[in-house]
């Protein structure tokens, strides 16, 4: 796969594997590949074919057939070579509890043939970077889940691999944690280290991915930059208001006169209205799409809204899908409204997020 | 089965620098947590010989002269069940549960190579298990027999039969998951235990045919007849020399199959 701007850090092709006894491919001709330096996020839900991926591509799971090639070695071939090549964060601790967290680091590092004295000062260096350094030579059964989180990703990082996976890297962090743990992901970004991230967390695939690829049923079904995928869906933001039409006037009166207006594409009518009850998306049983909050979305999303009217007969509530910034549209809706005596207790504005790009690919059906 | 060509050219020093660092870790750990590894191997043994050739002996159930037929037996059960379980043990809770062995099997070296390592680090810890049985069960009997022109045959037969002991330890140790572990302890280690011919010498038992043929698929049996071959050649022993074909057989056996399960479990 050529690309403009630098090389290929991982490339897969046509992969495919099936499990013994299976019927069906748990990883199904996926083709894709991530660019040098690239942050790169596979999504999908569970069982869609990520970890079997990120198995085969650590050299820990057999490809039935394909090519997988990391930093330029051939994994399915030559799987040593690309082990010196690759660090793996795994979702859960696998850290030697035998060790000490400094142990962990520097016995990870001479497995790697990292020099004695080297191995040490790398140790020292991340510990303290990664802040462990006051408990560098505890038991590692007392860390913590963040610290233990921090202290694999500082072991995957003393061999300098070229290639890190990072399997739900945040998962069960707290907020405090996660956030130190994005910025250690950037931080490795900036100095050139190729990342494949799984997550589960849309916000955090959008925060920290160049580039994301949405696999399902083991076949690729999207991939592009997190803004990208967001606005090829449907192209547009969401208005959505209740509002309770004057008496005489109908809803569907009320809906042509709305998509009349400029800049609004399609109007339809959403589950019967419901007494707002507040700012915020916090209907119980409305809302299909567009309710997450990506980046930029969380800005813009708890919107004005009128008081409540009680008892008001008949309130409807619209969505409006508009080709223009939402914002602009409450000015000229609002007076359209007002022209017809109509009525206007909420209002709300959606923009698409990563999640909404996600569901509408994989479906909202449990797995 | 592409990772038994390797290591090419370019990757073979990092195998073995790999190889001799994950070596290291064991020997680190294994020093690190000796007296556990003490009270795990030599409890079950030094009872046995403390019971059998201390108590019966002084209340006259058995003769005096047990305890130089038994002790021998002690100390090969001692080389074969530290091999087996130091390695077994760990294994299920590291493939099944901690996780632990993954940063290893990421390591640049062929997954072989870390069987191997386990074999060499289980031999070691059988082999070690072996040479403290002596001393205290010179302490516990009062006396041992001592006999050096016996010395070479002894570490042949002692390292071989560590040796099998560490293949069946990593065939059951990436075979059963933690939950079964239990079950695999008791089902597997009591028999083998007990039908070794660690505490009666095999060419004896021919009042008990059955058991005879019983004993003999044993490959403990052979470790121990070996030890009495070195130690005491006047009790009736198997011959030497097929101790040591039996037991390389063995070894070359149970640990084809340990590397086999081992990668099978390493890898889906």
């Amino acid at each position: 796969m050529a690309d403009a701007d630098g090389r290929t850090a991982v490339e897969v092709i046509e992969l495919v594997k099936r499990y013994p006894k299976r019927d069906v491919n748990a990883v199904d001709g996926l083709t894709f590949a991530i660019r040098e330096g690239e942050v790169f996020g596979l999504l999908g839900p569970n069982g869609a074919g990520k970890t079997t991926t990120v198995g085969i591509l650590t050299t820990r799971i057999e490809a039935t057939s394909g090519r997988a090639m990391l930093a330029g070695v051939d994994v399915l071939r030559n799987p040593v070579a690309a082990r010196a090549r690759l660090a793996v964060v795994p979702q859960r601790s696998n850290l030697d509890r035998s060790l000490t967290p400094r142990q962990n680091l520097t016995f990870h590092a001479a497995y790697h043939g990292v020099g004695r004295g080297e191995r040490n000062e790398r140790a020292a260096t991340l510990l303290k970077q990664f802040g462990l350094e006051d408990q560098a030579d505890v038991k590692v059964d007392w860390y913590s889940g963040g610290m233990a989180q921090r202290l694999m990703i500082a072991r995957a990082l003393i061999h300098e691999p070229q290639v890190l996976f990072l399997d739900e890297p945040t998962t069960g962090l707290d907020p405090q944690a996660r956030l130190f743990v994005w910025d250690r992901i950037r931080e490795m970004r900036e100095r050139g280290v190729t990342i494949l991230l799984t997550t589960h967390d849309m916000d955090e695939a959008a925060a920290l991915t160049d580039r994301v690829g949405i696999i399902d049923h083991g076949k690729l079904l999207a991939l592009d930059s997190p803004a990208n995928l967001i606005k090829r869906l449907s192209g547009q933001s969401v208005l959505e208001l209740t509002v309770t039409p004057a008496p005489g006037d109908g809803a569907d009166a009320l809906i042509a006169a709305l998509v009349a207006a400029d800049g609004v594409d399609k109007a339809e009518r959403v589950a019967a209205a419901m007494p707002a009850f507040g700012p915020g998306n916090g209907f119980p049983g409305g809302f299909p799409g567009f309710g997450g909050g990506g980046p930029g979305a969380g800005a813009a999303r708890p919107s004005a809204v009128a008081t409540m009217v009680p008892g008001a007969a008949g309130p409807v509530r619209l969505r409006l899908y508009l080709t223009v910034e939402p914002a602009t549209m409450l000015a000229p809706v609002v007076s359209l409204l007002a022209t017809r005596s109509a009525e206007l207790t909420d209002v709300h504005i959606g923009q698409p997020s990563l999640e909404d790009v996600f569901i509408e690919l994989t479906g909202r059906g449990l797995r | 089965m592409t990772d038994l060509i390797l290591p090419l050219r370019s990757t073979g020093s990092s195998a073995r620098k790999a190889f001799l660092a994950i070596l290291w870790r064991d020997v680190f750990v294994t020093g690190k947590e000796l007296w556990v590894l003490l009270i795990q191997v030599a409890l079950t043994p030094l009872f046995m010989l403390f019971i059998f050739a201390k108590v019966l002996a002084r209340q006259g159930f058995v003769s005096a002269s047990y305890g130089h037929l038994l002790l021998p037996g002690i100390i090969a059960l001692a080389a074969f069940l530290t091999a087996l379980q130091s390695v077994a043990f760990p294994l299920v809770m590291e493939f099944g549960w901690t996780k632990e062995i993954e940063d290893r099997l990421l390591a640049p070296l062929p997954t072989t190579w870390v069987t191997v390592e386990k074999l060499v680090i289980a031999t070691m810890r059988g082999l070690f298990a072996a040479a403290i049985m002596y001393p205290i069960g010179w302490l516990v009997l009062g006396t041992a027999p001592w006999r050096p022109e016996g010395i070479p045959l002894l570490i042949v037969v002692l390292l071989l039969g560590a040796w099998v002991g560490a293949g069946i330890g990593i065939t059951l140790g990436t075979l059963i998951t933690p939950a079964k572990i239990s079950i695999m302890f008791g089902l597997i280690l009591t028999p083998l235990m007990f039908t070794g011919a660690t505490q009666y010498p095999w060419p004896t038992l021919d009042s008990l045919p059955w058991f005879k043929v019983i004993t003999a698929l044993n490959p403990l049996t052979y470790c121990a007849e070996g030890v009495r071959a070195a130690m005491v050649p006047d009790v009736p022993h198997i011959a030497p020399w097929i101790c040591v074909v039996v037991l390389v057989a063995s070894s070359a056996v149970f640990s084809v199959t340990g590397m086999l399960t081992f990668r099978r479990r390493a890898y889906r």
